[in-house]
C-alpha cells in the first residue's frame, strides 16, 4: 500500500512538473501576443514567428553547439519579423486578421523549406540541464515540481510579473494601455501612437521567436509544422486571460497540464491512441466555451485590429 | 517612400472613370503578387537555383501542356471553392479563417454518405455526396457565426479553434471508427478510409487525364454565387450587412441571421472543396496526415488569397485560382527538377497574402489621389 502511495505522488508530481514545461512555450508566446493585443494590435502569425524561431535556433544549436546563442537567435528572428510586422499593419494599415495568416504561411513553408535544404535528415541537439535552485530543489515534492526546471521556464515565469509591472505601474505601460483603448485621446497628450504600437508588436514577436526557440530546445528536435497550431491556442490563451499577464499564465499552465495528462495516459495506455485525438480536442473546445464567457465579461482592447489615422 | 509610389501610380492612372477605377482595382493586386515572385526569385537564387529557369520550369509544368493545364485545373478547385466562399464572407465584413476545419467537416460527412450507401447509383450518389460536404461545411461555418452573432465571439478567433476541432475529430474517425478494415487486419493502422464506393468517383472528363467532373462543379459554383451576391435579394442583405452593418439594421435587415448565414454559404463552399478533394483523388479514399494540417494541403487559407487577389469577386477569383493552382503544379516540377523543396510555395503564398492585403492601402490612395485631381480639374 505505501508502495503504491508513493508511486502515485511521484506520477503526480512528474506530470505537474512536466505540465510546467510544456506551458512555458504557451506562456512566452501569449505573454508577447498580449502585448500587442493590448496596444490595439492583433498579431495571428504568432505560430508562424514561432516556427521560425524554432528553426533558427534548432539550426544555430546544431552549428554552434551552444545553446543560449539558439535563444537569442530565435529572439532576433521574431524582434525582425516585428519590425516588418509593424510595418505593414501600422503604416500600411493592413487587414490584421488576414496579413497574421500571411505570416503564419510564410513561417510555416519557410522553416520547412531552410530544414530541407540545410539540414535534411532530424539530428537531435541536446537541451538545457535542469537548473537546481540552490536549498529550494531540494524540498520535497515542492522541489522537483516547480525549482529543477530548465533556464527557459524560470525566464518565462519570471516575465510574468514584470510584465504586470511594465503594463500596470509604469508611463510605457499606461501608454500601451491608452493606445489600446482610445488611441485619438493618447495621441492628443502627445503619446506616439505609432512608437508605442511598434514597440510593443516587436517585442511581442521577439517573444513569439523565443516561445519557438523554447520549444526546438526543449524538444532537441526540428521538424515540418513542429508547433502543430501552438501559436494558435497562445493567442486563443490571451482571449483565456483577459489580456492580463497572470490571466495568461493561469491559461498556459492548464493548457500545460491538460497535456501532460494527455501525455501520461498515453504512456501508461489508460487510453487508447483514438481517444488522445478526442482529448486533443479538449483546448479547443475549452477556448470556445472561454471566449464565449471572455466575450461577456470582460472586454477586448477597444481599439484591438482598428488601424489608427491621424484625423480620420 | 509609400508617397512617391502611390504619386506615381496616380499620375501614370489618371481616375476618372469607373473604368479606370476597376483598373487600378486589378493592377495594384498584381504588382503586389509580382514584388512577391521578386522576392521568391531572390529565394530561388539564395538555393543555388537559376531564378529564371525556375519559374520558366514552373509555369511551363502548370500551363504549358494540356496534361499540365489539366493538373493545374485539378489543383486549383479546392482553392476556387473555398475563395469563392471567401469572396461571401468578406462581402458581408465576416473573417472566416475556418477554411480549412469547414473543408474536414464536408469532405467527413461525404465519407460517411458514401461508406453508408454504396449501392446507390451514380448519377443518384454523386450530388448527394457534395451536398453531404456542403451541409457538413455549412453546419461547420455556422457554429463559427452563431458564435459571433449572438454570443459576440470573434469569428476569426472561433473559426481557428473550430478548425482543430475539425482535424482532431478527424483524426480520431480516421483512427477508429471509419479506418480501413484492411489496415485493422493487416495491422498498419494508417489513418484513411477504405477504397470509398465506384459509384462515388467523380467522372474523368478526358481520357488519360485527370481534369473531372470537380471543375465543372466548382466553376458552376462562382457563377452562383456571383448571382447569389449581385442578383438577389439575399445576396443584397449580405453585402448591405458587410458594408454598413447600422443602415442595414435601421433597413430592417437582421444583422445577426446574415452574418450567420454569409458564415453557413461560405463554410458550405469550403465542404464541398473538400468532399471534391476526397472522391476526385486517385486514391479515393479519405486520408489523414494524423497532424495537425490533414489532407487539405492548406487551401483553406490560400482560398484566402485566391479572394484577395480576385479582389472578392467570385468570377474573377477562376483566373486567381488558376494562377494558384498553376503555381502548386509547378511547385512539385521544381522539385523535381531543381530540388528546390515544395515548402517554398507555401512561403510564397503567404508573401502573397502579406503583399495584396498591403496594397490595398495604395489602392485606396490612388483612388483618392485621383479624386482630388479630378477635383482640381472641375475647378478649372
Amino acid at each position: 500500500m505505501m508502495m503504491s502511495d508513493s508511486f502515485a505522488v511521484m506520477i503526480i508530481v512528474a506530470t505537474i512538473a512536466s505540465g510546467i514545461r510544456l506551458a512555458t512555450p504557451f506562456l512566452l508566446a501569449s505573454l508577447g501576443e498580449a502585448l500587442g493585443q493590448r496596444s490595439g494590435v492583433l498579431n495571428l502569425g504568432v505560430d508562424g514567428v514561432m516556427l521560425l524561431g524554432a528553426f533558427g535556433a534548432y539550426y544555430t544549436v546544431l552549428q554552434s553547439n551552444n545553446l543560449y546563442y539558439g535563444l537569442l537567435v530565435g529572439i532576433a528572428i521574431g524582434l525582425l519579423i516585428g519590425v516588418f510586422y509593424a510595418f505593414i499593419t501600422l503604416n500600411l494599415q493592413a487587414e490584421q486578421g488576414v496579413s497574421g495568416i500571411g505570416i503564419y504561411l510564410f513561417g510555416l513553408g519557410m522553416s520547412d523549406l531552410l530544414f530541407q535544404k540545410f539540414v535534411g535528415t532530424p539530428r537531435p541537439i541536446l537541451p538545457f540541464m535542469p537548473l537546481d535552485i540552490p536549498v529550494l530543489s531540494g524540498l520535497p515534492v515542492v522541489g522537483e515540481m516547480l525549482f529543477q526546471h530548465s533556464i527557459i521556464v524560470y525566464i518565462a515565469f519570471g516575465l510574468v510579473p514584470v510584465m504586470s509591472f511594465v503594463l500596470y505601474r509604469t508611463t510605457y505601460g499606461l501608454n500601451i494601455r491608452a493606445i489600446g483603448e482610445n488611441p485619438e485621446a493618447a495621441d492628443s497628450l502627445g503619446v506616439s501612437v505609432m512608437a508605442t504600437r511598434y514597440s510593443a508588436i516587436i517585442i511581442g514577436n521577439g517573444l513569439a521567436g523565443l516561445a519557438g526557440a523554447a520549444l526546438a530546445i526543449e524538444l532537441g528536435i526540428f521538424q515540418q509544422n513542429l508547433t502543430n497550431a501552438m501559436g494558435f491556442i497562445a493567442i486563443a490563451l490571451v482571449y483565456f486571460g483577459a489580456w492580463s499577464p497572470k490571466g495568461v499564465m493561469i491559461g498556459s499552465l492548464v493548457f500545460g497540464l491538460v497535456q501532460a495528462i494527455v501525455l501520461q495516459c498515453k504512456t501508461f495506455g489508460v487510453i487508447p491512441r483514438s481517444a488522445s485525438d478526442l482529448a486533443a480536442m479538449a483546448p479547443a473546445i475549452i477556448t470556445i466555451l472561454a471566449l464565449v464567457v471572455v466575450a461577456k465579461r470582460f472586454k477586448q482592447p477597444s481599439a484591438l485590429t482598428k488601424p489608427y489615422v491621424r484625423g480620420g | 517612400m509609400t508617397a512617391l509610389l502611390i504619386s506615381f501610380f496616380s499620375y501614370r492612372f489618371h481616375v476618372k472613370t469607373t473604368k479606370t477605377k476597376s483598373f487600378i482595382g486589378l493592377i495594384i493586386p498584381l504588382c503586389a503578387v509580382l514584388l512577391a515572385l521578386a522576392i521568391g526569385a531572390i529565394m530561388l537564387l539564395s538555393l543555388g537555383a537559376n531564378p529564371i529557369s525556375g519559374y520558366a520550369t514552373m509555369f511551363g509544368a502548370a500551363f504549358g501542356s494540356v496534361e499540365g493545364f489539366s493538373e493545374t485545373a485539378v489543383k486549383s478547385i479546392p482553392l476556387l471553392l473555398v475563395g469563392v466562399g471567401i469572396c461571401i464572407a468578406f462581402r458581408a465584413n465576416v473573417i472566416n479563417i475556418g477554411g480549412e476545419g469547414q473543408m474536414v467537416m464536408g469532405a467527413l460527412l461525404a465519407t460517411a454518405i458514401a461508406l453508408a450507401f454504396p449501392d446507390i447509383p451514380s448519377l443518384l450518389l454523386i450530388p448527394m455526396v457534395l451536398l453531404a460536404g456542403a451541409v457538413g461545411g455549412a453546419f461547420w461555418g455556422a457554429i463559427a457565426g452563431a458564435l459571433k452573432a449572438y454570443f459576440n465571439v470573434s469569428e476569426i478567433l472561433s473559426t481557428i479553434m473550430l478548425n482543430i476541432v475539425a482535424v482532431q475529430f478527424m483524426n480520431f474517425l480516421l483512427r477508429g471508427p471509419m479506418i480501413d478494415p484492411a489496415e485493422i487486419a493487416r495491422g498498419t493502422g494508417i489513418p484513411q478510409t477504405m477504397r470509398l464506393t465506384e459509384n462515388a468517383d467523380l467522372p474523368i472528363l478526358i481520357e488519360g487525364m485527370r481534369m473531372h467532373l470537380g471543375v465543372v462543379v466548382a466553376l458552376f459554383v462562382a457563377v452562383a454565387a456571383y448571382i447569389l451576391l449581385w442578383r438577389t435579394a439575399m445576396g443584397f442583405r449580405l453585402r448591405s450587412v458587410g458594408y454598413n452593418p447600422h443602415a442595414s439594421r435601421y433597413a430592417g435587415i437582421s444583422v445577426p441571421k446574415n452574418v450567420t448565414s454569409a458564415l453557413a454559404f461560405s463554410g458550405a463552399m469550403a465542404g464541398i472543396a473538400g468532399a471534391i478533394l476526397v472522391f476526385g483523388s486517385e486514391s479515393h479514399r479519405m486520408v489523414t496526415d494524423g497532424g495537425s494540417t490533414g489532407f487539405t494541403g492548406s487551401a483553406g487559407f490560400n482560398g484566402i488569397v485566391v479572394a484577395l487577389l480576385a479582389g472578392l469577386h467570385p468570377l474573377w477569383s477562376i483566373p486567381s485560382a488558376l494562377l494558384f493552382g498553376g503555381m502548386l503544379v509547378g511547385a512539385n516540377a521544381l522539385q523535381r527538377a531543381a530540388q528546390v523543396p515544395s515548402a517554398l510555395i507555401i512561403a510564397l503564398n503567404g508573401l502573397i497574402v502579406v503583399f495584396v492585403v498591403s496594397s490595398e492601402y495604395f489602392k485606396q490612395r490612388t483612388l483618392q489621389a485621383g479624386r482630388v485631381e479630378q477635383e482640381e480639374d472641375d475647378d478649372e
